[in-house]
């Protein structure tokens, strides 16, 4: 049985981020696999179960008000090996610091090896990325943030960005991978969007060879969103 | 030139630009007779807007149909003029206060605008429904908005406020020494589970709320809605719209606070009320293609909460219409936080631009589907007898224009 925690729902679930939670559990039970959601809330502690954590996105107060809590709350698990999948604010949350819309810098987890200033301008549209380092092909979303995120050395980008904005202005880079954390800036939500992505975090998770689910809905959205000219940029 | 005289020239040129709209048959003319006002002189608006009483409807869901509840229940005092087109930006505002000459006007206006219209047209009254996630890339964060409606609040101190209390957002927005309370309900409160001022959880106990972590509490309310009556005091008075659903009642409870706040009797109110049938297309039933249908508006999560709560009251088939154009917002993730699951016992058939996003989300839900390629060809698919047809804002204008009534 894989337990999943939605991590702070009520602070970290900007628009559909809580849809990845959904499709993780949909694709365990299609396959005939135990998975249990556990919605972590503030003041609660992380179950000692946990395998798959999931942190979403979240607007600028609810980052600051996480921020503080939640290295303390997640360091323990991912040192007993649980699985991360951190979207957008998550994602710069796990950083070491964030720089917020005021301008003030905020430290985060320090469990990812990034750090996030404010970038001078808000970075939003349709992403296509190709994978480098795991074998998940092409990745797609839609991304809106403020952020300029860079990679210290202990972090590999999760793609590279073929259209539409990256990681930070100055470079290509989509998300980042540390050991068994993935980090995206994609929503749409990601994993609805990229199928391959969710069944890694649950072979990671789990450690089962998954067979392939037959996506015809999700192949069908794949076709029209990899179309180069559906593309839309601001 | 001075500014009588200029502003006597812009008037002239907005109307003239209007109606050579009109006569070229390129629509209404509210655009471009509101836009050459706005854009040559917004000053324009404030001289249109003075000497006249103003009420201000603003939030994220259910502004038009308070705005239209609101004008109804005001008219028995003489004409009230309202943008009652859905254009509510300052060209839209605009382009009502130029066309009409009632003393009473009453302005639906956007989340983003609120600030500049409270600033020129200095309304008697602001009623502040909610405020919810709704078009990330375009309106930003909900948290932004309300800072923005505090602020633009406090420079205007001649302005009372009709505010719903069960909004801790607008709570903590809302200045409370010219706040007249309402509890409206809040039909969705995934957006205000954390307190909007320190970020701690909020506490909610029946239908009262309060932060742990600060003094923000639900204050109490004169005017409260009790499902589809309203308690005033110790009197209670059903509602009785014809307009369906939780999401209705709560704005015409809106909409007779602000008409007490106005002078206006709430018998008198109510029975006026009831007049409203449907909203610019919104709740209207028609002929579609042949087809007997009603048109409902689900633009964001909370308005799809409120609609799906209509729904469950028959098995009618469904047809889903989701587009993600710049006025409904590029992104339409929004859809994972809809519980589409109770959609499960009945045909459902999905269009639109971005049909395939919504397909999945349904995979997801466990609702069996038909993709189709438009509402036309998703009506034929469906068995014989009235349906539902569900669309975000643009595609919700494509099938209100085709909607015989």
């Amino acid at each position: 049985m894989l337990t999943i925690c939605h991590v702070y729902p009520e602070l970290l679930g900007t628009y559909g981020d809580g849809g990845n939670v959904e499709v993780l559990r949909h694709r365990m039970a299609r396959r005939g696999l135990g998975a249990e959601v556990i919605d972590v809330h503030q003041g609660d502690a992380l179950p000692r179960t946990a395998g798959l954590l999931v942190v979403g996105g979240g607007e600028d107060d609810a980052q600051r008000r996480v921020a503080p809590l939640i290295g303390e709350l997640l360091s323990p698990a991912i040192a007993d090996g649980a699985v991360v999948l951190a979207v957008c604010a998550g994602m710069q949350l796990l950083g070491h610091t964030v720089q917020g819309s005021d301008g003030n810098v905020v430290e985060g987890a320090g469990i990812l090896d990034v750090t996030t200033a404010r970038s001078s301008r808000r970075a939003v549209g349709e992403v296509i990325a190709s994978s480098t380092g795991l074998p998940l092909g092409r990745l797609t979303g839609f991304v809106n943030h403020g952020g300029a995120t860079t990679l210290g050395s202990n972090a590999r980008p999760l793609a590279r960005v073929r259209r539409g904005p990256a990681n930070h202005p100055l470079n290509r880079d989509e998300g980042a991978v540390q050991d068994r954390v993935i980090g995206t800036y994609l929503h749409g939500p990601v994993l609805a969007r990229n199928p391959e992505l969710a069944d890694h975090l649950l072979h990671l998770a789990t450690g089962e060879e998954l067979e392939p689910l037959p996506d015809v809905e999700v192949a069908a959205l794949r076709r029209e969103r990899l179309r180069p000219q559906r593309i839309w940029r601001r | 030139m001075t500014s009588e005289a200029w502003h006597a020239v812009v008037v002239r040129a907005a109307r003239a630009a209007g109606g050579a709209s009109r006569r070229l048959g390129r629509g209404h003319g509210v655009a471009i007779t509101g836009k050459v006002l706005t854009r040559l002189s917004p000053g324009s608006v404030d001289a249109l807007a003075r000497g006249r009483r103003i009420v201000v409807v603003s939030g994220t869901n259910g502004k038009s149909t308070t705005a239209r509840l609101l004008r109804q229940a005001w008219s028995g005092q003489g004409d009230v003029a309202l943008n009652d087109d859905g254009a509510n930006l300052l060209s839209g505002v605009g382009h009502a206060l130029l066309t009409s000459d009632a003393e009473r006007v009453v302005l639906e206006v956007d989340e983003l605008v609120l600030p500049e219209v409270l600033h020129r047209t200095c309304p008697e009254l602001v009623v502040l429904l909610n405020l919810s996630r709704d078009q990330l890339d375009r309106v930003g964060e909900v948290s932004d908005t309300r800072r923005l409606w505090q602020e633009a609040l406090r420079g205007t101190p001649s302005c009372r406020v009709v505010a719903n209390a069960d909004d801790p957002l607008l709570v903590a927005a809302a200045p409370p020494d010219r706040t007249t309370w309402v509890g409206a309900g809040l039909l969705w409160s995934e957006d205000a589970l954390a307190c909007p001022r320190c970020s701690a959880p909020l506490l909610r106990r029946g239908g009262e709320w309060s932060c742990r972590g600060c003094s923000l509490a639900r204050p109490t309310s004169p005017i409260t809605r009790e499902r589809d009556a309203v308690r005033i005091g110790d009197r209670r008075m059903p509602l009785g719209l014809a307009l369906p659903g939780d999401a209705a009642a709560a704005n015409a409870t809106m909409a007779l606070a602000a008409a007490q706040e106005l002078g206006v009797d709430a018998d008198d109110a109510l029975l006026r009320m009831h007049e409203v049938r449907h909203v610019g297309g919104r709740y209207a039933t028609g002929s579609l293609d042949g087809r007997e249908i009603r048109l409902l508006l689900m633009k964001n999560p909370a308005s799809a909460a409120s609609v799906l709560s209509l729904l469950a009251e028959h098995r009618r088939p469904v047809v889903l219409v989701l587009n993600a154009e710049d006025a409904d917002g590029r992104d339409p993730s929004w859809v994972w936080d809809v519980p589409f699951g109770q959609l499960r016992d009945r045909p459902v058939v999905v269009c639109g631009r971005r049909a395939a996003d919504l397909s999945v989300r349904l995979a997801y839900a466990d609702v069996p589907h038909t993709v189709a390629r438009d509402v036309t060809a998703a009506l034929s698919l469906l068995p014989a007898g009235p349906c539902d047809v569900i669309a975000n804002y643009t595609a919700f204008s494509g099938v209100s224009r085709r909607l015989e009534c």
